[in-house]
């Protein structure tokens, strides 16, 4: 029998805030266990949380350019369980009444199809603490529990249903990581775990209606684990229907070594979570004021940048979709054609030299040492043929070594294009002279060796001659005419 | 009957209390009072109404997003039953 897996995701993405959700902690990654807490998010008697307006700004931010629609009032919740990360006893989270739902995105599919995956909703809670077991003498057989991350703001992104193979979960993530990246609302370090991800899948028989029953795979913690996660998932539910058993609902872990995911033992009670409105906390309204406030502080968002960059620009969708898919890329690009840079040059000196240096330096595109200004003046020398293409990939290195201009590195280093036809001429007459083989092959027919002239007379130039010039000149002088 | 022994057991084991047989029999039949009083609220009409997530009428009590000095690690864990390695320590738990 063929079977279709139906797949829904989980995001929860860490917001980018000073502080945590309901108390004035930071929330810093990587500092001494528990260096970052107070009474509020220790959950000491008495203590009472605030929220940070900061994350229902952003939480607006992100629901808006995920099309969500932004509740008017929602409510917060507590959600009941035990657990040693947990100091309440309960995760302040939204159940009923969460800040975002109904919202979609588009994902593009390998045929080229564009794919509405849909998003039920997106609610703001507080993350847990961390549990570290320990392994050194004192604590052997003992679990430690560090809660620097308990409080911290996070907006949980559900999913529909929607996604059928793990392809389009990844082409999914990848799209709403972009965009929360781009929206400044999160760090997207996967590793940090500033952006986590459940999957629920299930499988059924392909014209099936009925869903089949799911399980979830939990925090998995890079694109690459995911999609291994969910195929190993999809085949051992198949395998498990074929061989006449059922797929229990459950939680399941991903184990990154072995590739397989495993039940998650002792959590079977608990999914009773007895949610009711947390009345240390009160109602929050969102004025359409307060979200036009909001909306007008939106970037240009990844997909409306590459279509811009398509239609306007004329670059193809595949140098478009590079540019746009980093912000800061993409906004050196467009710094670049503002000043006057031709869009597709540009591009391709973007794609190819600066991507390559950067990488070579190991430097971000923030602190890359050619600014727009700079880099838009080196191409002006190529457009007005100062200087080809080759020696400007010489002048781009000094260029970025000595943080000069284009125009002092070229005066400074004598490389100048020659377009004086006498000096060229000379060159032209020489390389002529010292090799009368090639000539007569050429002269017998042999056109192609006119690459061979155009390379000689080039390297006798120190590569400063004007190619168009150099080739009309040889073929001229080759045949006499 | 508002709540069958079985329920209150369920709820008990959630909320981690080992109850013995007579409190799970005393407490059922409290129980199950308690929730045949409340329900008394079923008989009025609240067609219409919005439900009420909190008793004080007020909305959007904000902090602004700014750091402030909370506790030293020794603070936090000065309570704790037990720690080590700058952590409240506990039974391990396994995953």
């Amino acid at each position: 029998m063929r079977y279709e897996t139906v797949i829904g995701l989980e995001v929860h993405v860490q917001l980018t805030t000073n502080t945590k959700i309901f108390c004035g902690c930071s929330k810093d990654f990587g500092q001494t266990p528990n260096s970052q807490t107070c009474p509020v998010c220790l959950g000491l008697p008495g203590a009472l949380p605030v929220l940070n307006q900061q994350v229902v700004e952003l939480a607006i931010k992100t629901g808006l350019a995920t099309n969500c629609q932004i509740a008017p009032r929602s409510i917060f919740a507590r959600k009941n369980y035990f657990y040693p990360d947990l100091p309440k006893g309960y995760q302040i989270s939204q159940f009923e009444l969460p800040i975002c739902e109904h919202g979609w995105l588009d994902i593009d599919l390998e045929n080229g199809e564009r794919k509405r995956i849909g998003i039920t909703r997106a609610h703001m809670e507080e993350d847990a603490g961390k549990l570290i077991h320990g392994d050194s003498p004192q604590t052997a057989g003992n679990s430690l529990v560090d809660l620097n991350r308990a409080c911290t703001p996070l907006l949980e992104i559900v999913s529909e249903p929607d996604m059928r193979s793990a392809d389009e979960a990844i082409d999914y993530l990848k799209k709403l990581h972009q965009i929360v990246v781009y929206l400044g609302v999160c760090d997207g370090n996967l590793e940090e775990g500033s952006f986590r991800c459940d999957a629920n899948v299930s499988v059924r028989p392909y014209g099936q209606e009925e869903f089949g029953t799911r399980a979830e795979l939990k925090n998995i913690n890079s694109f690459r684990f995911i999609k291994q996660a969910i195929e190993y998932e999809v085949e051992r539910q198949i395998d498990l229907i074929e061989g006449g058993g059922k797929v229990i609902q459950e939680t399941r872990l991903f184990d990154s070594d072995t590739g397989m995911t495993r039940s998650m033992r002792g959590k079977e009670e608990a999914h009773d979570y007895r949610y009711f409105p947390d009345p240390d906390l009160v109602p929050l309204v969102i004025s359409p004021e307060w979200i036009e406030e909001v909306r007008s502080t939106l970037p240009e968002l990844p997909e409306v940048k590459r279509g811009r960059f398509v239609e306007e620009l004329g670059l193809s969708v595949y140098d478009a979709g590079v540019l746009a898919a980093d912000r800061a890329l993409a906004e050196y690009f467009d710094a670049c054609v503002a000043l006057g840079s031709d869009a597709k040059s540009c591009a391709n000196w973007i794609m190819g030299e600066v991507l390559r240096k950067l990488k070579e330096t190991d430097t971000e595109i923030t602190d890359v040492p050619i600014t727009p200004e700079l880099l838009t003046g080196l191409l002006a020398r190529i457009a007005d043929n100062t200087i080809s293409g080759k020696i400007a990939k010489t002048v781009f290195e000094k260029m970025w070594q000595k943080g000069q201009t284009a125009d002092q590195i070229i005066d400074a280093e004598g490389l100048k294009q020659v377009t004086d036809t006498g000096a060229i001429e000379g060159l032209v007459d020489e390389v002529i002279a010292a090799n009368p083989a090639q000539v007569a092959e050429y002269l017998g027919g042999k056109d192609k060796l006119i690459g061979f002239f155009v390379g000689k007379v080039m390297q006798a130039s120190q590569g400063k001659a004007n190619p168009g010039m150099v080739n009309q000149l040889l073929k001229k002088k080759l045949t006499g005419n | 009957m508002k709540i069958t022994r079985t329920e209150v057991e369920h709820v008990s084991r959630l909320a981690r209390l080992a109850l013995s047989t007579e409190e799970l029999d005393s407490l059922t039949g409290e129980m199950d009072a308690i929730l045949g009083y409340v329900e008394q609220l079923a008989t009025l009409d609240t067609e219409g109404i919005v439900p009420t997530a909190h008793a004080v009428p007020m909305e959007n009590a904000f902090r602004p997003d700014e750091a402030k000095d909370g506790f030293t690690p020794e603070q936090a864990l000065s309570n704790a039953p037990d720690a080590a390695e700058s952590a409240f320590r506990v039974r391990r738990v396994i995953e």
